[in-house]
């Protein structure tokens, strides 16, 4: 067993692919110029097919999170922060908090992106708290 | 949609027994289940001409409803596996409701089933139902299912200010309906004290503000409200059906707080003519307490952020003005994954015969009853009462 890896796809390898070389790349409609999170072939607002890669500023401020006590599996050992970060660019993704007590962590905390390499192919973007609320 | 007003009727309802069954595989449950309904309908199999069930997760079959028909051996003209997750309880009341008003069924057989606590591990039943999450960009987090939910109630709790206390109390009501239902799986009453200093799973949610994991079977017979008289017992008629879809990924979700069950419930009030405070009692989604405490605001039975203090009136309680979960919920009476609000069904359906024993009712005329599925996702609510006007 590992931890549960993504398998890239021609759609989001370039998202993938920015994580590798430490950048969180967002999709950005040719046509409204809406920002979206998760990749997709169409753009989610207006059904375009023509997208952009755009890259984030990496801040964000956390939307929730959760403290999880009991991971998943043996390969998730706890405690380990789950969140929802709202970044800067509008979308919302799912992420961890890193380097920081668990007690500490507040809706509203400002984060910004770093990078965690977790194999050969898959570099996982991450969170750390920059400015507490 | 308005013509689905009070077409259909339950006719028989039926629960397998429930907890720890090692024995019994989920198809032979969901079989056992089925039969216990016809019988409570006072039919044979040979009258089934309509089929829906959900696949379990201890033992998928690739076509499940069909499997289902060649075990049984009845040989339906409309045969459905469904699955909304755990919304899938009453999702199928409206494609049953539909089916029969459209002729494609007369009498249809609804049953469901499945082991999580005996035929996986804890850790394939924790992975099973995480699978949830977006594969690509949830799953690789490792967020259990608790955590998801906690995600939710974090965030109501920062909106609005709810308080860990306040969804402590939706466990300990649904406890004490518990300790009046012979069949719950867990009778002995709590407090909310119990519930705060029981132990963390994913902050704010203890383990008691979890629901169960357990074996079981259920299933119901429905049949248009115009034969509904032909069986023996008080038919229980379908007045209001609606469902809403607002995401799969909670990361997708438009709001954290606010759940489509608005517009299910308006679409179920809707088509009953009916509203909130005309109901005797209901029946909320519990796989966490902070699910029930969104529902009771979403679907009006109380102002939106005020959920908590609605739940430390004690209104939800056994003799509250809105008993909620009148069997225990999936909180203490059983939660065997996906047929988990099939029981808040078989209850609603004897609450409304008058057959309730030791926790009916009383005056019991009108209920609703809500599940989603998925994580706030998939929402459905039906309104059910015991005559058509």
């Amino acid at each position: 067993m590992s931890k549960i890896l993504p398998r890239p796809t021609e759609t989001s390898a370039p998202y993938w692919q920015g994580c590798q070389e430490g950048e969180l790349r967002l999709q950005k409609c040719n046509a409204c110029q809406q920002v979206q999170f998760y990749p997709r072939i169409m753009c989610s607002h207006c059904q375009h097919q023509s997208l952009d890669w755009v890259v984030a500023t990496g801040g964000g401020e956390i939307a929730s999170f959760t403290v999880v006590r009991r991971g998943v599996s043996d390969d998730y050992p706890a405690p380990y922060i789950v969140a929802l970060i709202d970044l800067e660019e509008g979308p919302r993704m799912m992420s961890y908090i890193v380097g920081t007590d668990p007690e500490s962590v507040t809706i509203g905390d400002a984060v910004m992106v770093e990078f965690e390499e977790w194999s050969d192919e898959i570099t996982m973007p991450v969170f750390r708290v920059v400015a507490a609320k | 949609m308005n013509n689905l007003r009070g077409s259909m009727a339950i006719v028989g309802a039926a629960d397998t027994e429930v907890g720890t069954l090692p024995g019994r595989s989920p198809t032979e449950l969901c079989v056992e289940a089925a039969l216990l309904a016809l019988k409570d309908a006072g039919i044979d199999k040979s009258s089934i001409d309509g089929l829906i069930t959900c696949n379990s997760f201890a033992e998928p079959i690739l076509y499940h409803a069909e499997a289902m028909a060649e075990y049984l051996q009845i040989f339906p003209g409309f045969c459905a596996t469904v699955n909304t997750g755990g919304g899938t309880t009453l999702t199928v009341l409206q494609q049953a409701a539909a089916a029969i008003h459209a002729g494609v069924a007369n009498t249809v057989l609804i049953s469901m089933a499945d082991s999580m606590r005996s035929f996986m591990t804890r850790e394939q039943a924790m992975l099973a139902q995480s699978s949830t999450g977006h594969p690509q960009f949830e799953q690789p987090y490792g967020p259990s299912v608790p955590a998801y939910y906690a995600l939710i109630g974090q965030a109501h709790m920062a909106q609005y200010g709810t308080t860990a206390e306040q969804y402590a109390e939706v466990a300990v009501s649904c406890r004490a309906h518990a300790a009046r239902n012979p069949t719950a799986q867990m009778r002995k009453t709590i407090s909310v004290e119990d519930v705060l200093t029981s132990r963390l799973i994913a902050d704010p949610l203890h383990l008691l503000d979890c629901s169960l994991v357990s074996d079981g079977g259920s299933a119901l017979i429905v049949t248009s409200a115009e034969r509904a008289s032909d069986f023996p017992h008080q038919p229980v008629y379908m007045l209001g059906i609606g469902e809403a879809h607002s995401h799969e990924h909670i990361s997708q979700a438009a709001s954290l707080t606010t759940s489509a069950a608005v517009e299910s419930g308006q679409r179920a009030y809707q088509m009953a003519g009916l509203m909130p405070a005309d109901m005797s009692f209901a029946q909320l989604y519990d796989c966490f307490t902070p699910t029930v405490l969104i529902e009771l605001e979403d679907l009006g039975f109380c102002e939106k952020g005020s959920g908590g203090d609605f739940l430390q009136t004690g209104a939800t309680y056994p003799d509250g003005v809105l008993p909620v979960n009148t069997h225990g919920g999936m909180l203490s009476h059983c939660h065997p994954g996906n047929p988990g609000a099939m029981y808040a069904l078989t209850e609603t359906v004897w609450q409304l015969r008058g057959t309730a024993g030791e926790r009916q009712v009383n005056n019991a005329e009108v209920a609703l009853v809500h599940a989603q599925g998925g994580i706030m996702s998939s929402h459905a609510t039906a309104i059910f009462a015991r005559e058509v006007n």
